[in-house]
């Protein structure tokens, strides 16, 4: 049935693959508007984390003088550090969702013709890109700060180990951005919960061995707890990119596997919310 | 829709270019652009004296063809589920009952290619506030795969043809007053090239002059797109004005669907008007509901 009067059409068709990625760079390009925008909250935000980052770091100069001191200061500023990193990156992830809602645009967001994966894919782009660079400033504040040094470290090694540890994080964020499509409020509370327990079983300013015997055990279950005990490892003795290779295997097997959950669930409660209208409903 | 010219981003005082998505997908012309067939929603909601659940029908068992090209009017008291219908169409609520068919295609099992063929714009304009409408229009167009360059420069060109000075898209939104924030709303509906607009109450709030403004450009956007469009309004006179045809939804059931100086002729009364076409067939008197006013 072809039909012949009609015109051809006018302009090319844009291919799947370009339309999604310009999906991808939609999301990111939003992302760097809203932070020029709210750029006093931002520097702030900097200010406060570099300093907090500084303070942790400076129990470690209680000790007295020696490599033991050294060996503290920077066991703290690596998990000030890491943590900084993984938190951004989980509520990034974990907010996308959240500020469509307070902004009433999640029902355009959702219309467009889009994958899912693709509106994923975009807002963990920008919160890994967004996670580096501050953590990046955080680093030169605290490498300004402090003179101690960091000879022995193997800096391949960490950077591998961060590499392959940001993709279970971001499933993390994945699952935990379901929440706030389920419930708006109660997911930020959910979102901010997760994030406390991650924070407290995962070793990030202390041995996870010190932990409780009651809360002790789940540490085996964050990512984090690998990835802050590969780090140190690499950075304070030196453990090579051959030594982390496994771990780092590990890490990103992990990832592989949360990633598609998060995004099955993800699909799973947005069909959910369409059919009990829970993505919007005045109008 | 004889030989209309080759239009280039830079080039014509067209509205818009558009794409031509329908061709290739080889749909006959007496497709309709919109079916919906026994079509029912109901929601549930917490009673706030027992805390049990309680349903809430929306809409109950709706039928109705919209022929490529109209402009469909969807008059109705508040909560009779002129929303909740336009959801359904736009891929924003899963219906309990029916289906729905955006040119031939179900929007369930076709979501992807139905939601590259319509777009909404609803009762208030949703967009992030901090933002430049520029900045808006970048994002939510680039979830369509639309290239910034061109959608900027077809932004200004329907604001403008909107009565929206260029100046106003680069201050934060939250900087526009209402009915300018629905202008830039229509806009970014129209930068998708929809070819079914769903259009929810684009023009309540606004003065008469926008209003008209509004009404003139739907208008126009149905003569130069090829587009159908379904708009749902409180405006008694607009529904008259612009639609083809006109549906009055009471209680999640169309009580009638017809051009509307045959609802006019069979149940405007002495009067003639619309209003009374409504109050008919909503089942009330008008001086009732006169009566009755400042109820919620
Ligand atoms: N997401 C939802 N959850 C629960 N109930 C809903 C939801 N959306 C709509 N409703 C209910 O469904 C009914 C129809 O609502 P709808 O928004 O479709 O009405 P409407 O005709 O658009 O009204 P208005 O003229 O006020 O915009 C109302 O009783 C409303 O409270
Ligand atoms: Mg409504």
């Amino acid at each position: 049935m072809a039909s012949t009067d009609v015109p051809a059409a006018r302009r090319r068709p844009l291919s799947t693959l370009e339309r999604e990625l310009r999906g991808v760079w939609a999301l990111v390009r939003r992302n760097f508007h809203l932070i020029r925008r709210y750029l006093g909250w931002e520097i702030v935000f900097l200010f406060y984390n570099v300093v907090n980052t500084l303070t942790i770091g400076l129990i470690g100069l209680a000790l007295p003088a020696g490599a033991a001191r050294n060996r503290e200061v920077v066991y703290l500023a690596i998990g000030a550090l890491l943590w900084n990193f993984l938190s951004i990156l989980f509520q990034e992830v974990s907010n996308s969702v959240q500020w469509e809602r307070w902004e009433g645009t999640i029902e355009y967001s959702f219309m467009a013709p889009i994958h899912r994966l693709t509106y994923l894919l975009g807002v963990c782009v920008w919160a890994v890109l967004y996670g580096l660079v501050r953590t990046l400033v955080v680093l030169v504040g605290v490498a300004l700060f402090f003179h101690v040094s960091i000879a022995r470290a193997d800096l391949a090694g960490a950077g591998l180990v961060l590499l392959a540890s940001s993709v279970p994080f971001i499933g993390l964020g994945l699952v935990a951005a379901i929440l706030p499509l389920l419930s708006t409020e109660r997911g930020a509370q959910a979102t901010q919960v997760i994030q406390g327990v991650l924070l407290l079983i995962s070793g990030v300013y202390y041995p996870v061995a010190v932990l409780p015997g009651w809360i002790s055990w789940a540490s085996v279950l964050s990512p984090a707890t690998y990835t802050l005990e590969y780090v140190r490892n690499a950075v304070l003795n030196g453990a090579s990119v051959s030594a982390v290779l496994p771990i780092s295997g590990v890490l990103l097997l992990w990832g592989l596997v949360l990633i598609p959950v998060g995004l099955g669930l993800f699909m799973l409660a947005e069909r959910h919310a369409l059919r009990v209208g829970a993505l919007k409903r005045n109008g | 829709m004889a030989g209309d010219p080759e239009q280039g981003v830079q080039g014509g005082n067209d509205v818009a270019t558009v794409p031509d998505v329908l061709t290739p997908l080889n749909i006959s012309a007496d497709t309709p652009a919109l079916r919906v067939m026994g079509v029912a929603k109901t929601f549930r909601e917490k009673d706030p004296d027992t805390g049990r659940w309680r349903p809430v029908p929306a809409v109950a068992g709706l039928d109705l063809d919209v022929p490529r090209g109209e402009i469909l009017g969807i008059l109705g008291p508040n909560g009779s589920g002129k929303s909740t219908l336009i959801r359904l169409v736009a891929t924003l609520l899963l219906a309990d009952e029916g289906r729905v068919e955006v040119f031939g295609f179900d929007v369930e099992r076709h979501r992807m290619l139905v939601r590259r063929l319509i777009n909404r714009v609803s009762v208030e304009a949703s967009f992030f506030k901090k933002l430049t409408a520029a900045e808006n229009l970048a994002y939510a167009t680039g979830l369509y795969g639309v290239p910034n360059r061109v959608a900027q420069v077809r932004a200004r060109e329907i604001l403008e043809r909107l009565g929206l000075p260029a100046k106003k898209l680069i201050v934060p939104l939250e900087q526009l007053s209402r009915g300018q924030q629905q202008k830039v709303a229509i806009a970014r509906a129209l930068l998708t090239s929809p070819t079914l607009m769903l259009l929810d109450e684009p023009t309540t709030g606004l003065d008469p002059k926008s209003r008209r403004e509004v009404q003139e450009f739907v208008l126009e956007v149905r003569a130069t797109h090829d587009a159908t469009i379904v708009i749902s309004t409180h405006d008694m006179d607009e529904a008259d004005r612009i639609c083809d045809r006109v549906a009055i939804i009471n209680a999640g059931q169309f009580a009638a669907i017809d051009r509307s100086d045959r609802l006019k002729a069979r149940y405007g009364g002495h009067a003639g008007t619309m209003e009374q076409v409504f109050f008919t067939l909503i089942g009330e008197q008008l001086d009732e509901a006169d009566q009755e006013e400042g109820g919620t």
